[in-house]
């Protein structure tokens, strides 16, 4: 939940990057990590096993610039993707404001896809949020591999309430600006209903 | 949603500063820092500048909620008290009213006993600031008094933070 401090006048989200191992929810922040400037990012904190695989999560503070004298900035996280991570992932997904879905397009990660996707909506009904009603987006990441399942198809399986989609290479960048800026335009929008 | 907006105003927030103030004295303290429950730092005092204060409380919230998830798992409620003892420099954090994680870092010359014998009395302090905090909210929320800054936002000045 978005905290909104009158005295200092600051206002603070929290996005969490949410999909199957693998699948490339790292990347995209150390993309939006290289590509922003020095005085608009805080460092990035990865708690990751020695293979670089993410244990706990990933941590990107953003301060973006202000919107009616008030400094706005983004807490960019990650899950840990691996299915028996299951405990971290809820733990981050505590006080969420917004969640992207990244997908893998590669076939062979079709079941991992709908399998992460399920745990994503019942992870947050936990915590007593629904997907349908927060602010929300999916990435169909690795656009680039030669074995991708088609957008009609990823489409069908992953977004039956056509929420923003963006495909995405995110070892390149393609499409990873895009994903953001498109989560938080929808998290001010919703702070803009006040609640 | 279920959730009530977490916020900040003047008034609490100069009253929060003065505990923490105080407690940074009575406990020899070299810092300390209050966090949200989520990952946001809600105020510090102290040596702050020397220390990278978003990762921080990114990273004690993290704790906290880890061992709360740990607490759980062998039928407590948490842990409210967190010690983590360095070479030179120790931490004690703690939750206050429930919600809010109370984070002092101290040397040598204070002592686990002064932080704890402290930290107690500011906590209880901290706890009717934070519950009149909530209250306040709850009522302004109600009672849609717009001051509310995001009310007026437009297309443009959402797409401005990303150019
Ligand atoms: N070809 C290609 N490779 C990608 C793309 N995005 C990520 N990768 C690669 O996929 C691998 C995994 O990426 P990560 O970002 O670590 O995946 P993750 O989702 O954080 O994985 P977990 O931390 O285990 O949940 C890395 O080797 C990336 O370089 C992409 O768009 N195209
Ligand atoms: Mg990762």
């Amino acid at each position: 939940m978005s905290f909104i401090n009158y005295a200092s006048r600051e206002i603070n989200c929290k996005i969490v990057y949410y999909g199957p191992g693998l699948c490339g929810k790292t990347t995209n922040l150390q993309f939006v990590y290289q590509k922003t400037a020095p005085e608009a990012k805080g460092k990035m904190i990865s708690l990751a096993t020695e293979t670089e695989r993410t244990l706990f999560f990933d941590f990107l503070p953003l301060a973006l610039g202000e919107i009616r004298g008030f400094k706005t900035r983004f807490h960019l996280y990650t899950v840990p993707g691996q299915v028996f991570y299951d405990a971290s992932r809820k733990l981050i997904l505590k006080g969420v404001d917004g969640v992207v879905f990244v997908a893998d397009s590669q076939e062979e990660r079709m079941d991992a896809n709908i399998e992460s996707l399920e745990n994503l909506r019942f992870n947050l009904q936990e915590q007593g949020y629904d997907l349908d009603k927060i602010p929300y987006v999916v990435q169909y990441n690795k656009r680039d591999l030669p074995n991708i399942v088609t957008l009609e198809e990823l489409r069908r399986e992953l977004n039956p309430t056509n929420v923003p989609e963006f495909e995405a290479c995110a070892t390149t960048g393609e499409g990873v600006f895009e994903t953001l800026k498109s989560v938080a335009k929808l998290i001010l929008i919703d702070l803009k209903k006040g609640r | 949603m279920s959730y009530p907006q977490m916020v900040m105003y003047d008034e609490e927030f100069k009253q929060i500063n003065a505990v923490i103030e105080k407690l940074l004295r009575e406990a020899n303290a070299k810092v300390i820092f209050l966090v949200d429950k989520n990952g946001q730092l809600i105020s510090g005092v102290g040596e702050t500048e020397r220390f990278d204060t978003t990762s921080l409380a990114s990273l004690t919230a993290g704790n906290i909620a880890a061992t709360g998830g740990l607490a759980k798992l062998i039928g407590e409620k948490e842990f409210s008290i967190l010690f983590h003892e360095g070479e030179k420099d120790n931490l004690h954090i703690s939750i206050v009213g429930g919600r809010v994680i109370l984070v002092v870092l101290f040397d040598s010359r204070s002592s686990l006993g002064l932080v704890r014998l402290r930290v107690k009395k500011a906590s209880e302090e901290l706890t009717v600031i934070f519950d009149r905090l909530m209250k306040k909210a709850e009522e302004k929320e109600k009672s849609s008094d717009t001051e509310f800054p995001f009310a007026e936002i437009t297309d443009d000045d959402i797409d401005n933070l990303f150019s």
